[in-house]
Order: C-alpha cells, then sequence, then structure tokens
C-alpha cells in the first residue's frame, strides 16, 4: 500500500471481480483458523478453498492457502484484514505476485462394472490418476493437479459411475527463487 | 511479591508464586493502577491475591460490562489501557457489548476472563463458556492460557496488543487452576513481537505527495477523527499546528472532538449525520481531503456514491484495513497521526510549492457563507415558566462549567442527547470527549464517567445523558456511592427515546411505536435511594439553579431536566442521502427555498 502513493490506480481499478490465490503465514496457535475464517463469514467473503497444516520443522506455523474472489476492492480489503489479525506473519497474493503453482489432490471413488470399468481406468491413466483402491465393482483413484484439470476428470467420471469425491482444497506456491 | 505459604501438596512450589499473583504482578510490571471488576467462583483465587495487595486497587462495579465502559472512560481519558476482571461464564458474556464497543473506537482494553478448571473445559460446567469463540470477533485478540509457564508472557503480550497500532480490547481467559498452581514470572521482553509489529512510521514518498497535493489546493479540508486522539496529545497539538500553518479549515468526527480546539476559528465543527452545514459542504465541495485518523464511517461519508465527488483524497490512518475500505483514496498513509502530521509538517516547510492565496481566501469566504446559516440555531424563550430546549440546557452547562475553571470530562449515553453534547459543548483538548460512536452503546455514559473520575479524581466529570440511556446502567449509582466519585449525570429528560421518535417522526409517518418512556422513575428519589443528590429543573426559570447546585454539590448528583419533548437534532443527513442533502430544523424554514437553490433537498 505505501508504495502506491500517486494512486490513482487504485480509484481507476476496474470492479470486475477476479479470483485470487491467497497464502498466509500464520503463528500455529489454538483458535487461528476460527479467526481466519470468521474474517470471512463476519466480512462477507467468499472462500472457494481453504487448505491449511503446519509448515514449520517445530511445527510452529501453519501456512494457510485460501482462493476467494471479489473486487480489488475487496481482495485489498481481505489481505488489510489478515495482515491486521495479530498471529499473521505474512500474507501474500500469489495471483497478484505473478507466477505460482496451485496443487490439489482428489481421491475419486468411481463404482462401476463391465465396458465403464475399463473406460475408468483409460481415463485414469491419461489423467495419471493412480489407483489407491480395488474392489470388484469399484476403484478409488488419487489425482494431484490444478484445480480445472480435477474438475475435468470428475465430469468424465460422471456418466461412469462417480459415487464420491474427497478433495484437499488447493497448496499454492509461488514460481523462481522468491519466498513468503 | 510474596511466594506462597509452602504446603504439603505444593513442596516444590515455595519459590514459585502462583499464578493469580504471577499475574498480578505481571499486571504491576505493566504499570497497572487499577481494575475495574466483579468477583466469581472462576475467579476467587485472583481476588484472594488483590486482597493481599495494596499496588492495585479493584474497583467493585454492579455489572460486567460497567466494568468494561469504566475501563473505556480510564483509557480514553487517560491514554492509558485500561483493566477490566470478571469470572466466567455469564461474567464475560455480559462484558461482551464493552468489549464490541472498545473494539469500534479503538479503546485499549486488557480483560481477564475467569474460565473452570482446563481439565473441565468442553464438558458444559457449571459457568462455562467458550469466552475465547464468544470474544473473538469482539477484541482486537485474544488468549486462553493453557499452561502456566505461559501465563506471564501472555499478560505482557495482551498489553502490547492491546495499546499497539490501532488500539482495542483484549481478552485473556484464565482457566482457575492456571490461577492456583504455581506460574514462573517472566518479565516483559523487549524483543520485538514474533508477528504483530505494526507500521508507525509513514512513507516518505506518501507525505510529499500529500503536502504537494495541499498546497496545490484550492479548496482544502481537514478531517480528523479518533485516530489523533489515540496518538496522545502531542498528536493533537501538532494537529493544530499543520492546520494553522495552511491556514486550512478543519473537522472532526465524533470520536475526534477535542482533537482541536472548537474555539480556533479554522474549526468548522463536527461532520457527518448531524454535523454543521459548513463542515458537511466543506467535505462535499472541496478539491483536497486530508482525513487523519477517521476512517469514512457511514455516519459521516452519507450516500457513498454521493461523497465528496470531486475531491483529492489523503488518508492517514494507523490501520491500513481502514483504507481503501469504504472510500477509495488518492494518496494512502499508514502510520501514527502524531508520527504522520509531524512529517506533514516537516514536509510543509520543505516543499517549495506555494498556495494559491486568493483560491484560499476565496474559500475561506464561501465557508463563511455556510456558516452564517448558523445551522445548530435553536430559540429559548427566557420567559421563566419557558420549557427548557435541550440545546440551550447543553450550551448552559458548558458556560457554567467553564465559569467553574475546572478541568471537565463529558462523556455521554447515546441518542440525541448525545448529538446535542456533541453539537453545543466545547472542547479545547483532547481527551476530555468520551462517547460510544461506533456501535451505540446506550448506558455507556454513566459507567465511562464513572472511569474517567476515577483516574481524574478532583476533576469535573459530567455524564450527558438521556432518560432511556440512563436506565440501561443505573446500577452503577450504587458504585459512585461506594467509591464517593462524585460524577455529575444530567439527565435531559424529553420522555422518549428522542433518536428513534426522531426517525419515526421523519420516516415512520409520526407512527411511535415504543419509543415512549412510560413509567419513568422519579429520578430525584432514585438518586436519594443510591446516597446521591438529586435535583430537577422543570423549565427556564430552574435551569440556572439546578446546574449552579449540581456544580457545587460535593459528591454525586442525578439532574434530571425536563427538556422539550418535540425538539429533533438538526442538522440531519438522512440515512442514505448526501452531505448536500442535508435537511436543516424549522429554524431555517424560511431558508429552505435558498439553500434547494444550492442542491439541497428536503426530504
Amino acid at each position: 500500500m505505501p508504495s502506491e502513493v500517486d494512486g490513482t490506480a487504485s480509484r481507476a481499478v476496474a470492479d470486475s471481480a477476479r479470483t485470487a490465490t491467497i497464502s498466509v503465514l500464520v503463528d500455529n496457535e489454538s483458535g487461528v483458523l476460527a479467526r481466519v475464517i470468521g474474517l470471512f463469514s463476519g466480512r462477507g467473503y467468499n472462500i472457494d478453498s481453504l487448505t491449511v497444516a503446519p509448515v514449520d520443522d517445530d511445527g510452529g506455523r501453519s501456512r494457510i492457502n485460501v482462493v476467494t474472489s471479489g473486487t480489488e476492492m475487496v481482495i485489498d480489503q481481505i489481505k488489510a484484514q489478515l495482515g491486521r489479525l495479530v498471529p499473521v506473519h505474512r500474507v501474500a497474493d500469489l495471483t497478484q505476485q505473478g507466477p505460482h503453482v496451485a496443487r490439489e489432490m482428489a481421491l475419486v471413488k468411481v463404482v462401476a462394472g463391465g465396458e465403464n470399468r475399463s473406460e475408468s481406468l483409460r481415463i485414469a491413466e491419461s489423467f495419471r490418476a493412480r489407483v489407491v483402491d480395488t474392489t470388484t465393482g469399484s476403484f478409488v483413484f488419487e489425482l494431484t493437479g490444478a484445480a480445472d484439470k480435477i474438475d475435468a476428470f470428475i465430469e468424465l467420471m460422471r456418466p461412469i459411475g462417480l459415487a464420491e469425491v474427497s478433495r484437499t482444497g488447493i497448496a499454492a506456491i509461488a514460481r523462481g527463487a522468491a519466498t513468503i | 511479591m510474596n511466594a506462597i505459604t509452602p504446603s504439603a501438596g505444593l513442596a516444590q512450589a515455595a519459590f514459585v508464586s502462583s499464578g493469580a499473583e504471577t499475574l498480578l504482578r505481571a499486571l504491576r510490571e505493566q504499570g497497572v493502577e487499577v481494575i475495574f471488576g466483579y468477583p466469581g467462583g472462576a475467579v476467587l483465587p485472583i481476588y484472594d491475591a488483590l486482597f493481599q495487595q495494596t499496588a492495585i486497587r479493584h474497583v467493585l462495579v454492579r455489572h460486567e460490562q460497567a466494568a468494561v465502559h469504566a475501563a473505556e472512560g480510564y483509557a480514553r481519558s487517560t491514554g492509558r489501557v485500561g483493566v477490566v476482571l470478571v469470572t466466567s461464564g455469564p461474567g464475560a458474556t455480559n462484558a461482551v457489548t464493552g468489549l464490541l464497543d472498545a473494539l469500534m473506537d479503538s479503546v485499549p482494553v486488557v480483560c481477564l476472563t475467569g474460565q473452570v478448571p482446563t481439565h473441565l473445559i468442553g464438558n458444559d460446567a457449571f459457568q462455562e463458556a467458550d469466552t475465547t469463540g464468544i470474544t473473538r470477533p469482539v477484541t482486537k485478540h485474544n488468549y486462553l492460557v493453557k499452561h502456566s509457564r505461559d501465563l506471564a508472557r501472555t499478560v505482557h503480550d495482551a498489553f502490547y496488543v492491546a495499546r499497539s497500532g490501532r488500539p482495542g480490547p483484549v481478552v485473556v481467559d484464565l482457566p482457575k487452576d492456571i490461577l492456583i498452581a504455581p506460574a514462573p514470572y517472566e518479565a516483559a521482553g523487549t524483543r520485538p513481537h514474533r508477528s504483530y509489529r505494526p507500521v508507525t512510521q509513514p512513507d516518505p514518498a506518501a507525505i510529499r505527495a500529500a503536502v504537494r497535493a495541499l498546497k496545490a489546493a484550492r479548496r482544502p479540508v481537514v478531517y480528523a477523527g479518533g485516530g489523533v486522539i489515540n496518538a496522545g496529545p502531542e498528536a493533537s497539538r501538532l494537529l493544530g499546528e499543520l492546520v494553522r500553518l495552511g491556514d486550512l479549515p478543519c473537522t472532526n468526527t465524533l470520536m475526534g472532538l477535542g482533537a482541536f480546539p472548537s474555539s480556533d476559528p479554522h474549526f468548522i465543527g463536527m461532520l457527518g449525520m448531524h454535523g454543521t452545514y459548513e463542515a458537511n459542504l466543506a467535505m462535499h465541495d472541496c478539491d483536497v481531503m486530508l482525513n487523519i485518523g477517521a476512517r469514512f464511517d457511514d455516519r459521516v461519508t452519507g450516500r457513498l456514491n454521493a461523497f465528496s465527488p470531486d475531491s483529492f483524497k489523503i488518508h492517514a490512518d494507523i490501520d491500513p484495513s481502514n483504507i481503501n475500505k469504504n472510500v477509495a483514496v488518492d494518496v494512502p498513509i499508514v502510520g501514527d497521526a502524531a508520527l504522520t502530521l509531524r512529517a506533514l509538517i516537516e514536509a510543509w516547510h520543505a516543499e517549495p510549492a506555494r498556495q494559491d492565496g486568493a483560491a484560499l481566501q476565496a474559500w475561506w469566504k464561501t465557508i463563511a457563507g455556510w456558516r452564517s446559516i448558523d445551522s445548530l440555531r435553536f430559540t429559548q424563550s427566557a420567559d421563566t415558566d419557558a420549557i427548557i430546549k435541550p440545546q440551550y440546557a447543553v450550551q448552559r452547562l458548558a458556560q457554567l462549567c467553564a465559569q467553574t475553571g475546572r478541568d471537565t470530562f463529558i462523556t455521554t449515553e447515546v441518542g440525541q442527547h448525545q448529538m446535542w453534547a456533541a453539537q453545543h459543548f466545547p472542547f479545547e483538548r483532547p481527551n476530555r470527549w468520551m462517547t460510544s460512536g461506533g456501535l451505540g452503546t446506550m448506558g455507556y455514559g454513566l459507567p465511562a464517567g464513572m472511569g474517567v473520575q476515577v483516574a481524574h479524581p478532583d476533576a469535573l466529570v459530567i455524564d450527558i445523558a438521556g432518560e432511556a440511556s440512563i436506565l440501561m446502567n443505573i446500577q452503577e449509582m450504587g458504585t459512585l456511592a461506594q467509591y464517593r466519585l462524585p460524577v455529575k449525570v444530567f439527565v435531559l429528560n424529553n420522555e422518549y427515546m428522542g433518536m428513534v421518535r426522531q426517525w419515526q417522526e421523519l420516516l415512520h409517518g409520526s407512527r411511535y411505536s415504543e419509543s415512549y418512556s412510560a413509567a419513568l422513575p422519579d429520578f430525584v428519589k432514585l438518586a436519594e435511594s443510591f446516597h446521591a443528590t438529586g435535583l430537577r429543573a422543570r423549565n427556564y426559570g430552574e435551569l440556572d439553579g439546578v446546574i449552579r447546585a449540581m456544580l457545587d454539590t460535593p459528591g454525586p448528583v442525578i439532574a434530571d431536566i425536563a427538556v422539550d419533548q418535540a425538539e429533533n437534532v438538526y442538522p440531519m443527513i438522512p440515512s442514505g442521502a448526501a452531505h448536500n442533502e442535508m435537511i436543516l430544523g424549522a429554524e431555517h424554514a424560511g431558508r429552505a427555498a435558498s439553500i434547494t437553490d444550492e442542491g439541497l433537498m428536503l426530504v
């Protein structure tokens, strides 16, 4: 914010909504996730996806990855509101900062027999999904990738016998040498 | 520091104090002199430790909400952190309104809440509440102390968080076993906090951009809020210096009253929904606006898309999340108000550009024209039997207070009387005006006044109240009596929840649904039953005598002032209207036409 001093940019920003992948480095203290989620629900912001896990060796800090959407002004607000939470160390808008990798894992259960059973395997192979459980009537596929790849996989499985989906939500990190 | 008595069960603790004692030691290190609280089962160990020492005074309130408001009054009148101590369960939930009030108005408060022992948490134990869960959205931060080793550090952290950056309330939830078990002491560290380090030093490039814009302005305005007061008296002094340096018109928010002296000709009054005509039109028509320590609240901006449409906006705030929240600004400055003002003054001297004197003169002339409308005018009949106008009562109170020469602190409840106090009681210095701005908490003024009086025992402390609001925390008259706190309660009694009645008159066809104050107590007898003095003024002829008697009484007083029931607060920007769509009162009926010509719309 302080670097934007001539500032007409902030006013000229379009009202159209965008998606933002925001990574937040927080102290791994009790209630910190509730604080972040409460901020989003209390102020009416969207959460499209949210993941959290400790990232330090000693478990002292956790990284929250949240995918949200809103106008530029709303996303700036979200970042500022996150930034002023006491246990928050860093807030990074990966979408704005440049190229980043965002990956998600899904476990997809397909219940099918006959032709559909072999079709599901063919699709899984082309998506590089792994079979992690199998019975005579079902498969559980494990798939990692960008969210839209997982969406596409699920859509292809739907007519074949999609039974259940479990997704992790995205983990994201900036490309290159820069760190959060 | 007394070590606890060695006993069979706690032999190893002989040289380590109990949690409660460690807590008090940490409070002392933080400079705490007084706690506002109410005991209960979960906090008995703290009360026992308090009993055995004299360094920290405890003021026993009659309701936990009042403890928080009292701490707010203490904090806002001194600039120090107010401290509250309440028990678990209902003690903590009763404090919630006060905590949110402190959050909305950025008041530094540390609230210690008792909690059931750690092994019972989650078991629906007697007087158990999920206090950190309940208070999370109403505090700046909160803590549950789960381990004795964390106790001292957590208390120090809580004070640091409460007073740093944009101040606010912090809850420390203390399970009873933590208070009893030995807890090692740890002094407040000097190392920076691991994650919370708010920016206080403004960006020099932003300062330069702001000064260039202000110097180039043809129609500048300074809009200063509570952030200036929170930054300490030096910030108010620097605000005065900057305003005079640039010959700038200055308006204050409700929270900012006193940050700039109201007697200074550069002061154009409070702005916003019930602000002056000149302040609101200056905001609407200005070409460069410097907002320092205010947050573009909806009560200030009116309809956002019509708010100061053509101005270049500079916004200085300690809280980055306030910037571009409601209003997009051109120059954001994140920093402490005093440091920002000092930097602006230095840059003003360094910046070679000069102001356009002729344009500034013309702007002041325009403002003088608006000022001449005298939008706060009212007419008080001087017949002895005449009904008292509430505005006159406040004005007269201010004049007679000034005659005493005593340092005067004003608190208010919420409603019409609050706005009349803001409009008609002049403030020359910061920290003298305590009102619930953001949350609008009826019942704020009496306990806040109590806290102010505890901090300033020799000062004149007056709660300007309404007859409805005062009943919301009337039990605190008992606290005033117990501690001989000579707070004066000045009730503008119009027998209505006046602001509700006003909105019903203007927006709901005068259907006064549930806004009449029926079955009111006799305030004189009420005062007397609480060992205070009760006074009553029924008409113009009695007003001065009652005010004088109130000011002369050494103890607490309730002065019941019967005022005009039909009076409304004007000017008024109706909800959802723009600054230049202000309604002026009946006093200005004859001017309506000319005002319409200037773009005003009567609603």
